[in-house]
């Protein structure tokens, strides 16, 4: 009798510390697998009905159909035009001759500012302590900040921007 | 310029929102009751085992450590929100694991006199209180990883303080069975080495942080490799030197190893020159031959290593106890308290502790164990790719680093994949200041990875009387 509570007991320890690793790894999965876009919501700009006109699974396969950026485009400025796809590099921008978007501008610093993917999948720009500043369309940056689609990056006389 | 107002007005009025990160804290409080749950299952399982009865202080200990894991909750609630989930409830586990493993020992422990009479779980317990206090007391207290990164000289030289104070005190005080690593005062013993290493690590991360690019970039080509220059390799090589020679002469080469190979660790992350795993894995081979025919001691384990049936009853005992008793646990195991892994003896609630786990809970349990050490050293790397500042992000790293060398260097040492060293087994194994510096070093891994997922501040709005756009 107590040989076989013993032995369940036992059974019952080896489960229970299988149960509690696998849900530690449940929990740490939706990192591991970079499901970001199913954690973290960002309010969207714009107000487009989500609901009615979706069907439910479609839109949990693809949460952000629409709304990912594909490339860098540069609408004005000496770069005027050209654009660079969006990979999961960082673009640099500067004047210096290694960076993704070498500027030709007076106003930009040698190493000016940068364009990255954060951890959550949100494109992000940061100032690298440039002498004129960056701009997110009128706000002039202060830290790492946030870029949605389509609002203007303003580096000395270049504006750039995330497009679809 | 095709920028019209309109598009800009428009946007002006819906600014990019904060993004909702999750906190996921009462997913972390679930998983500390479960981890609480495991240990207090193990520890009646143990009693049952050993003395047909359930401890009669089951209850108590379970509302004391709950307390405790409940303190250590909610100041991570109030003080870390964003910090990692499951850290605390993985360490926990590990931690409360370890007590039932050392309260199984202590019969024959005390029989034989290699443990206090009372026992050595009591005193773990009080460490392991004293431990998540530290913890408790770090997360409250530094707000920020970054304040550690100004003070990298200072925690180089109190490092180096720390690790180099048992050589230098008279044997009486430091030596413990042969390894000098020790403080002993009383009836109180404390292996600064511990808490030497997390401070060295954070100088290592501060200072190549601060050095990386003339590290990487600075360098002469030789022989396909690159050579950096000796002014900006040299404070830290220096260091480095200076921190192996003392472990060698307290021959405690466990820490050594788990030292250089975090060292080389770092420096590769740092620079991103694969060079310098060549160079680590040249240096590591040149040394640890020379150490070996230097050393008796080594030699010594590195024949146990090759023949551990050569010797049984003498040298090679202990590991050959080891094997089988990881052969005897087989793929279920014995059963809680109902191995003979304590045959080993010396050190077999320390660092041949995994052998009782492999007796006791089979390799199931072990593997267990071994995915609940890797969640720990993941989350580490993972805060270090999330975190946005890159001090942090090199110190998350070294610590994990140092975390998973820890383990392999004990694992493999008793599993002979490796000769054996000498390591306690991250919160498993008994000794204090070990299991003190682990909760360090997760408290600052909690700090560093709420850092990490931290939404970023919004960008502060200007009028538009102070900017203005830049006509072409």
């Amino acid at each position: 009798m107590t040989g076989l509570t013993l032995t369940l007991m036992k059974l019952g320890l080896l489960a229970a510390l299988w149960v509690f690793v696998l849900i530690s790894i449940a929990v740490i999965r939706t990192d591991l697998f970079g499901a970001a876009a199913s954690r973290i919501r960002v309010a969207r700009p714009s107000a487009r009905p989500v609901s009615g006109a979706v069907p439910v699974g479609q839109a949990a396969a693809r949460p952000r159909r629409g709304g990912v950026p594909s490339k860098l485009y540069v609408t004005s400025g000496s770069l005027a035009g050209t654009s660079v796809p969006l990979g999961t590099q960082q673009i640099t921008l500067g004047r210096a001759h290694d960076s993704t978007i070498v500027l030709d501008d007076d106003f930009a610093s040698s190493r000016h500012a940068r364009i990255y993917q954060d951890a959550s999948g949100q494109w992000v720009v940061e100032d690298l302590g440039s002498t004129n500043g960056t701009y997110l369309d009128r706000t002039k940056i202060t830290g790492p900040a946030p870029v949605p689609l389509g609002v203007p990056i303003r580096i000395g006389k270049t504006v750039l921007e995330l497009r679809k | 310029m095709r920028m019209t107002s309109t598009p800009l007005a428009a946007q002006a009025a819906h600014p990019p929102g904060e993004p909702h990160v999750p906190k996921r804290r009462n997913i972390e409080a679930l998983l500390l009751v479960f981890a609480l749950g495991i240990a207090l299952f193990a520890y009646a399982d143990t009693g049952k085992a050993m003395t047909g009865k359930t401890p009669p202080n089951l209850a108590a200990l379970g509302a004391e450590f709950g307390i405790t894991l409940l303190a250590a909750h909610l100041v991570v609630r109030r003080f870390a929100p964003y910090a990692d989930p499951v850290l605390l409830p993985v360490a926990s586990m590990i931690n409360g694991l370890g007590l039932v493993l050392i309260y199984r020992l202590d019969p024959y422990n005390i029989a034989n006199k290699l443990a206090p009479k009372a026992g050595a779980a009591p005193n773990q317990a009080i460490y392991t209180v004293l431990g998540m206090a530290v913890f408790i007391v770090l997360v409250i207290f530094l707000r920020d990883h970054r304040v550690l990164q100004r003070y990298a000289y200072i925690s180089a030289l109190v490092g180096l303080f720390l690790i180099a104070l048992p050589a230098v005190l008279p044997a009486s005080i430091s030596e413990v069975n042969g390894a000098r690593s020790w403080i002993r005062l009383g009836g109180f013993s404390v292996q600064p080495a511990e808490f030497g290493k997390l401070l060295l690590v954070s100088f290592f991360a501060a200072y190549l942080h601060a050095k990386r690019d003339a590290l990487a970039l600075a360098s002469r080509r030789f022989l396909g490799l690159y050579l950096p220059r000796g002014r900006d390799l040299g404070p830290i090589l220096v260091c480095w030197a200076f921190a192996m020679l003392i472990l060698i002469r307290e021959t405690d080469l466990g820490v050594s190893l788990m030292f250089f190979g975090a060292f080389v660790i770092i420096l590769y992350m740092a620079t991103e020159r694969t060079s310098w795993l060549l160079f680590g894995l040249l240096l590591f081979v040149g040394g640890a031959a020379a150490v070996a025919n230097m050393s008796s001691h080594v030699m010594v384990r590195v024949h146990a290593w090759l023949h551990p049936f050569s010797d049984v009853t003498g040298q090679t005992r202990q590991l050959a106890q080891s094997l089988y008793a990881f052969a005897n646990g087989g793929l279920f195991g014995t059963g809680l308290g109902r191995g003979y892994s304590y045959q080993i003896g010396f050190a077999n609630n320390a660092d041949f502790m995994l052998a009782t786990v492999g007796e006791e809970l089979g390799l199931v349990g072990l593997t267990a164990l071994f995915v609940a050490y890797a969640i720990i050293v993941v989350r580490g790397v993972k805060t270090a790719l999330l975190v946005r500042d890159p001090y942090g992000k090199l110190f998350a790293a070294g610590l994990a680093a140092t975390f998973a060398l820890q383990v392999f260097i004990t694992a493999g040492g008793v599993t002979r994949i490796i000769p054996l060293t000498g390591l306690p087994m991250p919160f498993l194994a008994y000794g204090g200041s070990a299991l003190m510096a682990n909760w360090i070093l997760v408290a600052l891994l909690i700090r560093i990875s709420d850092a990490a997922r931290r939404p970023l501040p919004p960008a502060i709005p200007l009028s538009d009387e102070m900017t203005q756009v830049v006509q072409a």
